[in-house]
């Protein structure tokens, strides 16, 4: 792992909403192939870390490089978003008018299709395939607000692989999700990673993803507090329902980090 | 249906048959960001435009169709500001253009209050052949726009973030989303009344949304719908000599209550017919629902 071409590449990041800084000095690299997992807890700055790549939220200070090239702040990303597929924490507030599974799904396309050009051959196997990799090709015509929340995530991930990204970036992508989903979120992001995809994911708990996760980035106070293997839960921290990802200030973490 | 043989009753036909066909169009995806009265706001806007249109004697549809246009494209800017002070800049703008209006207009020398109210609740029995050709033009761009460009506008509506990471036009979508509505307002604006123009962009979609399954069949039921309640308010209008725009939106209104009250029936009666035997194959119980 970690040997292909860098694929995220963030140097002294400085980020936050109205002038209050969430992130404070990141450097966070990121090769393709690999599956980085960020944990951290509520307000350490994981989401707005992903948001910053996605360039969703605007940088004070340092550097972003996707694919190599050199990210300015306020202008559009021009040939990378292509590459780059977004899973957001959930299905944006449902306004009451339905959409279908497919429908949710075909929008992930657009990436790669011009404006006013219709779907061709190709967009739609892209959507086919992506609706049987997360395991809701019988769903197709199924309106998205009567899905479970497992499922309504897994309609997000394939709207992302609809694109044929080679990275994903994924909010919370188990949040609150029952474990029959978790199982096929698993497998969809195996068989993405196993295509030669780039896995970049928040996490509050790593679950059945835990297996194929290749290292984790632990945030703080807006920093990076650990970098490196994905921390093994030892004593009371392996027991059953507990929540594995804690603050520590970096002092304390050789101790707690033990592999 | 004799009634029809007459010539203005045809004009109006076609008029009345354009906004109600248009209106939904548009309004599905006014519907799907939550926006569902910011018809009702830019047609206060308009009236400004028609008053500017009166006073200066020119045509009152093409200066309400600018001065609409500028007032959507301001909306659409302090909406994408997302600024809590967004609420009172809606509400200057809108009072603003109402105000604006009923000024103008009082400032046109020998217009009469009359043919205010004739913009304000719509007057589709004085059609001109001239206001119809305009209506047809204009018509004809909003169902383009809105038909051709239904997965991409129906992207930015249901996810806006995601299709700005997806990078699709976001800006110039929502800014062109901004100017058809105030297009369709204008439109509408003979059939039904610049006061009810929002009532035709949004009850057909909520009527079409109680049966449909997705977007796009949402969207064709409430143009069929819009369309039908149309014809037939103005049908009724004329046999029993009531105001055609407020029949018009009754007529909408009551075939909302008639489907929810029919697919409320449906639901009981299928829950009913279902509740003897729970059928596990269907029901998925890992699965965990999130939403209420």
């Amino acid at each position: 792992m970690g040997t292909g071409e860098v694929v995220i590449d963030l140097r002294g990041i400085v980020a936050g909403y109205g002038g209050r800084p969430v992130l404070r000095g990141v450097d966070l690299s990121v090769r393709a192939g690999e599956a980085v997992a960020i944990l951290g807890a509520n307000g350490s700055g994981k989401s707005t870390l992903i948001r910053t790549v996605l360039g969703l939220v605007p940088r004070a200070a340092g550097s972003l490089r996707l694919f190599g090239a050199e990210q300015r702040p306020r202008r559009r990303m021009r040939r990378q978003w292509r590459r780059i597929g977004y899973v957001p924490q959930r299905l944006g507030a449902g306004s009451g008018v339905p959409a279908t599974v497919a429908e949710v799904v075909s929008s992930g396309r657009l990436a790669r299709r011009n404006l006013l050009s219709p779907a061709g051959a190709t967009d739609r196997a892209a959507v086919a395939s992506a609706l049987s990799a997360v395991g809701l090709a019988d769903r197709a015509g199924t309106p998205v607000a009567t899905l479970s929340g497992g499922q309504q995530q897994r309609t997000l991930i394939a709207r992302a692989l609809a694109a044929e990204p080679e990275l994903l970036i994924l909010d919370e992508p188990t949040a609150g999700v029952d474990a029959a989903s978790q199982e096929a979120f698993a497998t969809a992001l195996r068989s993405f990673l196993r295509g030669g995809g780039t896995v970049l994911l928040v996490a509050h708990e790593l679950g059945p993803l835990a297996a194929l996760v290749t290292r984790a980035v632990v945030i703080h106070d807006g920093r990076v507090a650990h970098d490196g293997p994905v921390p093994e839960p030892a004593g009371h921290h392996a027991e059953p329902g507990h929540d594995h990802v804690h603050p520590h200030a970096p002092a304390e973490t050789p101790g707690f980090w033990t592999s | 249906m004799d009634l029809f043989a007459y010539d203005f009753m045809q004009r109006a036909l076609i008029g009345v048959l354009i906004t109600g066909v248009c209106a939904p169009a548009l309004g599905i995806y006014l519907v799907q960001r939550r926006l569902a009265l910011i018809g009702d706001g830019i047609g206060h806007v308009a009236l400004t435009g028609v008053g500017l249109g009166l006073l200066t004697s020119s045509s009152p549809v093409l200066t309400a169709v600018a001065v609409a246009s500028v007032g959507a494209v301001v909306v659409e800017l302090v909406r994408e500001r997302g600024r809590a002070s967004g609420d009172i800049a809606l509400a200057l703008l809108f009072y603003g253009g109402i105000s604006g209006g009923v000024f103008l207009v009082a400032l046109s020398a020998g217009k009469t209050n009359a043919n205010l109210i004739s913009y304000l609740f719509g007057s589709p029995l004085t059609t001109s052949r001239d206001d119809l050709v305009v209506m047809v033009v204009l018509g004809v761009a909003v169902l383009g726009i809105t038909l051709l460009l239904r997965p991409w506008l129906f992207a930015i509506c249901q996810d806006e973030e995601f299709a700005k990471v997806a990078g699709l036009p976001v800006r110039s979508l929502n800014l062109l989303l901004a100017v058809t509505t105030a297009v369709t307002v204008t439109v509408a604006m003979r059939a039904v009344g610049l006061l009810l123009v929002s009532a035709m962009m949004v009850v057909p979609v909520a009527t079409a949304q109680l049966v449909a399954r997705g977007f796009r069949s949402t969207m064709h039921l409430a143009m069929v719908l819009g369309g039908l309640a149309a014809a037939s308010g103005l049908a009724a209008s004329a046999r029993y000599d009531t105001a055609p725009g407020a029949t018009i939106v009754l007529v909408a209104i009551g075939l909302f209550a008639v489907l929810a009250m029919l697919s409320g029936v449906l639901r009981t009666v299928r829950h009913r017919s279902m509740a003897p035997a729970p059928a596990a194959s269907d029901v998925e119980p890992p699965d965990v629902v999130l939403h209420p």
